[in-house]
């Protein structure tokens, strides 16, 4: 299984994937095989369905956000290079980037990417703001069905009286960055240390 | 001038019951005597009046030292906070210690034998109340998410401490000029095990008062919870060793072996009685009042089920309050629920005082045998292999964790490490064969000592100095709650997609097995069917309530209805009148709502509203700010909040930061 998945992914591609996302080469190989698997279709790229396929995202109350998240804006097919790119912002946060380059763009995994990639699976129509509405939505998938609306729209309301400095009745990023950083600091970071 | 009459008043209590100990302890002579000779006198001489008062102090001879002793501990503990500045320099249990040896050293010049620290009333009595509250309110989160690193302190950490100072202890003894060439390997090796255990009362002692961040919090206190299997092991090893005289191979498979089946009984047998204390919960509806001794009792079975079996007493009791603790809590009713946070608060406050009382006492008491070289071996011997073990283990250990531990929290950690009252038990356990007991003994109280004066009075300045990140002060906040379940999803899901069977993984797999299987067993009535989410809501909400009644900001008759023309909005900070129409409105719904689960909840003897409200009254009565006032309200509930941070040295009522799995 590892020669065959190495064989169809050239080295150039991996250099390109590691300097892009930061992950090791054993780590890239590792996950190529993952999306081979998971590709039943076998054209290089995973669809909706194959997603939908993993037992674990079946059962997963946001399964269906975070399929969404690893399709970009609009499209149906997402390829490697996409998924990698995704999975990059699971990465711990690393304090010394080997590259302190000023021009290069921010890794994937930095702590704002990390966070701006949480507030867009709330934010879905990616205004920039949480409104009620999508925090209702959210709410309603982790709580289940046998909650009333009037219950959950106290949540909610509360949740965003909570965090809402500037009156405007959502949840804008720097007020989520306020509520949720250091939690995302430490619980983000753990996904990598399994993948080696 | 009230007040020094007050404390003119005070001392002579004091003294009076300082005075009462000693006195009394010489008063066993003369009693018996009395009530015999009276006793004699009524039959053979009729004639004699019948005695209308007389003294038979036998009696109650038991019971009255117990409550004497206690009563002592217990002013002393309030003697200290009236002295404000004492309280934040020195901590209490130095403070105590000191009382100790004062009261030891009075007996003494009386004449008496001061009682000392007996192991089986230490074992048996003492330590079980603390390590329960410890383990009832052990916050779950950063236990499990650190639980690696804590177990490779304490089970690493300390054979690492016995086996240094054991060995270079023995080392020592072979030098002639020392003197003490009696002394052989495994004797040595058995007091480095005695030694080397981090103690939890006096890491919770000195911890509570400093308010360090929670990571190295958790990591010293589990570290001191974890290895009471390793000390089991090793001093029952040695202990038995030391007589036979030779250890073979094979005893050291065993020992191994013991090991894993100490620690794990232990859980096993503590978590059997936590599902049956949540069992039990589950039908005492109708009998509330006894709802708070179910888990007393159930916990302190699974602490001498398992000190009978020779497993680890202590991860019983802390499994047991972690396994049945989500569960009780869903179960029992809000007052029940009070009554062991307080009840258990003060057990333990009251056993940590007398446990550091009669340390101090049995050290005026001995017997002692002084040995120079020795006792100022083993105290830097202490320090060093603590400070090497922290700084190896953390340079291995760092490779494996993604929030790595700075030199500032190994400090913390390495300084951290107390010692306390379970190394004299067991030190005081050793049988009068051994030689070298009273050598020992002498050792373990002059380290004793030292951690708990010099590192003790010495970490608060040190961790000032240091600036070490102290803990976070965050109220609960239904955002964190949801953003932390969020993430929780989230990154299952990842693994799911990578295929990765990690923490997220099994944790989720846990959670599901739990609600389907579990909570439905445990749980009783319709509740077990309530997401986590709604139910910290609901809390929060409550406490809410209650904090809007206390401060007069809505009518106390909440039940019924809340009529809006009666609520008359105060100059209060924070806030505005939008939010204050949004909270009525959330109340109304949520208290409607909740009407029904609230009534079914209460005694049968006071609704829940009337009640509460005359605690509230009566208690704000006595307080003065709001401050204050808010914070009760948030001692009153089940909702996880935050820690306070109020005057040092008083123990506190402790919160977790965050719901249980």
């Amino acid at each position: 299984m590892g020669s065959r998945a190495s064989t169809l992914l050239r080295e150039e591609e991996i250099e390109e994937i590691k300097k892009e996302t930061g992950f090791s080469h054993s780590q890239i190989t590792r996950l190529y095989s993952r999306f081979t698997s998971l590709d039943k279709g076998e054209n290089g790229t995973l669809s909706r369905e194959d997603f939908q396929r993993i037992p674990e995202l079946a059962i997963n109350p946001l399964g269906d956000r975070i399929i969404n998240a690893f399709f970009p804006e609009g499209e149906d097919q997402v390829n490697f290079r996409g998924f990698m790119r995704t999975l990059a912002h699971f990465r711990p946060i690393e304090d010394n980037e080997k590259n302190k380059d000023p021009i290069a763009s921010e890794p994937l995994n930095s702590r704002s990417n990390k966070l701006l990639f949480a507030f867009r699976l709330y934010d879905l129509d990616r205004d920039d703001k949480i409104s009620r509405d999508e925090l209702l939505q959210v709410l309603r998938m982790m709580v289940g069905v046998n909650i009333s609306d009037e219950q959950l729209g106290s949540i909610a309301d509360r949740t965003i009286q909570e965090a809402d400095q500037n009156g405007d009745n959502s949840i804008s990023f720097n007020e989520f960055i306020k509520v949720g950083n250091f939690l995302i600091f430490c619980i983000f970071g753990n996904m990598n240390y399994y993948l080696t | 001038s009230g007040s020094f009459l007050l404390v003119y008043l005070y001392i002579f209590l004091v003294v009076f019951v300082g005075i009462g100990l000693p006195i009394e302890a010489s008063a066993p002579a003369y009693q018996s005597h009395g009530t015999e000779g009276s006793h004699l006198t009524n039959i053979t001489n009729t004639k004699k009046a019948f005695p209308v008062l007389a003294v038979n102090y036998e009696h109650v001879r038991k019971p009255f030292e117990i409550a004497l002793w206690i009563l002592l501990a217990l002013l002393m503990k309030l003697g200290f906070h009236l002295i404000p500045r004492l309280s934040a320099v020195v901590p209490e249990s130095c403070l105590l210690i000191v009382v100790g040896l004062l009261v030891g050293g009075l007996i003494k010049v009386i004449g008496e034998e001061p009682p000392v620290l007996d192991s089986q009333l230490f074992f048996l009595c003492l330590l079980p109340p603390i390590i329960l509250d410890a383990g009832y309110f052990l916050p779950i989160r950063p236990f499990t998410e650190n639980v690696g690193t804590i177990l490779v302190f304490a089970v690493i950490g300390t054979l690492w401490n016995a086996f240094f100072m054991g060995g270079l202890l023995y080392a020592l003894c072979q030098i002639e000029s020392v003197g003490l060439s009696g002394v052989d390997l495994l004797a040595c090796l058995l007091f480095g095990s005695i030694v080397s255990a981090v103690d939890p009362v006096a890491v919770l002692a000195v911890f509570e008062e400093i308010h360090i961040n929670e990571l190295v919090h958790i990591l010293v206190f589990g570290e001191s919870l974890l290895n009471d299997a390793v000390t089991v092991v090793l001093y029952n090893l040695f202990e038995e060793f030391s007589k036979v005289g030779t250890v073979t191979v094979l005893d050291v498979f065993l020992g191994v072996v013991c090991f894993f089946v100490v620690s794990l009984g232990g859980v096993l047998v503590g978590a059997i009685y936590g599902f049956l204390a949540a069992f039990t919960s589950r039908f005492t509806s109708h009998t509330r009042v006894i709802e708070p001794l179910f888990v007393f009792l159930y916990s302190y079975m699974a602490y001498l089920s398992s000190e009978m079996f020779h497993l680890s007493g202590i991860m019983a009791l802390i499994a047991c309050g972690v396994v049945m603790r989500p569960y009780v809590e869903a179960n029992i009713s809000h007052k029940s629920y009070t009554t062991i946070k307080y009840f258990l608060k003060m057990w333990s406050s009251v056993s940590e005082t007398l446990i550091f009382i009669f340390l101090g006492v049995s050290t005026v008491a001995g017997p002692h045998a002084w040995n120079w070289t020795f006792v100022i071996t083993t105290v830097i011997l202490c320090l060093v292999s603590r400070v090497l073990g922290v700084i190896g283990l953390t340079f291995i250990i760092n490779k494996f964790r993604i929030v790595k531990l700075t030199k500032k929290d190994q400090f913390i950690v390495a300084y951290g490490g107390l010692r306390g009252a379970i190394a004299f038990s067991l030190g005081y356990l050793l049988s009068n064969s051994h030689q070298m007991r009273n050598l020992f003994l002498t050792a373990i109280i002059t380290v004793i000592f030292f951690t708990v004066f010099v590192q003790g009075m010495t970490i608060r300045p040190l961790v000032e100095l240091l600036a070490v990140k102290k803990k976070k002060e965050s109220k609960p906040s239904i955002n964190e709650e949801i953003h932390t379940e969020f993430l929780d999803h989230l990154l299952t899901g990842v693994e799911g997609v990578c295929g990765h069977y990690g923490h997220y993984h099994w944790k989720e797999k846990l959670n599901r097995f739990n609600k389907t299987y579990v909570k439905r067993w445990l749980i009783a009535g319709e509740n077990f069917k309530e997401p986590e989410l709604i139910a910290f809501y609901r809390k929060m909400e409550l406490k809410q309530a209650i904090m809007m009644v206390e401060s007069g900001q809505l009518p106390s008759v909440l039940p019924s209805t809340i009529s809006m023309q009666n609520i008359q909005p105060r100059a209060i900070p924070r806030v505005s009148k939008k939010r204050e129409e949004e909270i009525r409105r959330i109340l109304r719904a949520n208290l409607q709502n909740n009407k029904q689960k609230m009534r079914s909840r209460s005694y049968s003897r006071h609704t829940l509203f009337d009640a509460d409200e005359e605690d509230n009254v009566s208690e704000v009565r006595l307080r003065k700010t709001k401050m204050e006032m808010e914070r009760r309200m948030s001692h009153y509930l089940t909702v996880p909040a935050n820690r306070e941070s109020p005057r040092p040295g008083v123990r506190r009522v402790r919160f977790e930061s965050g719901l249980s799995v």
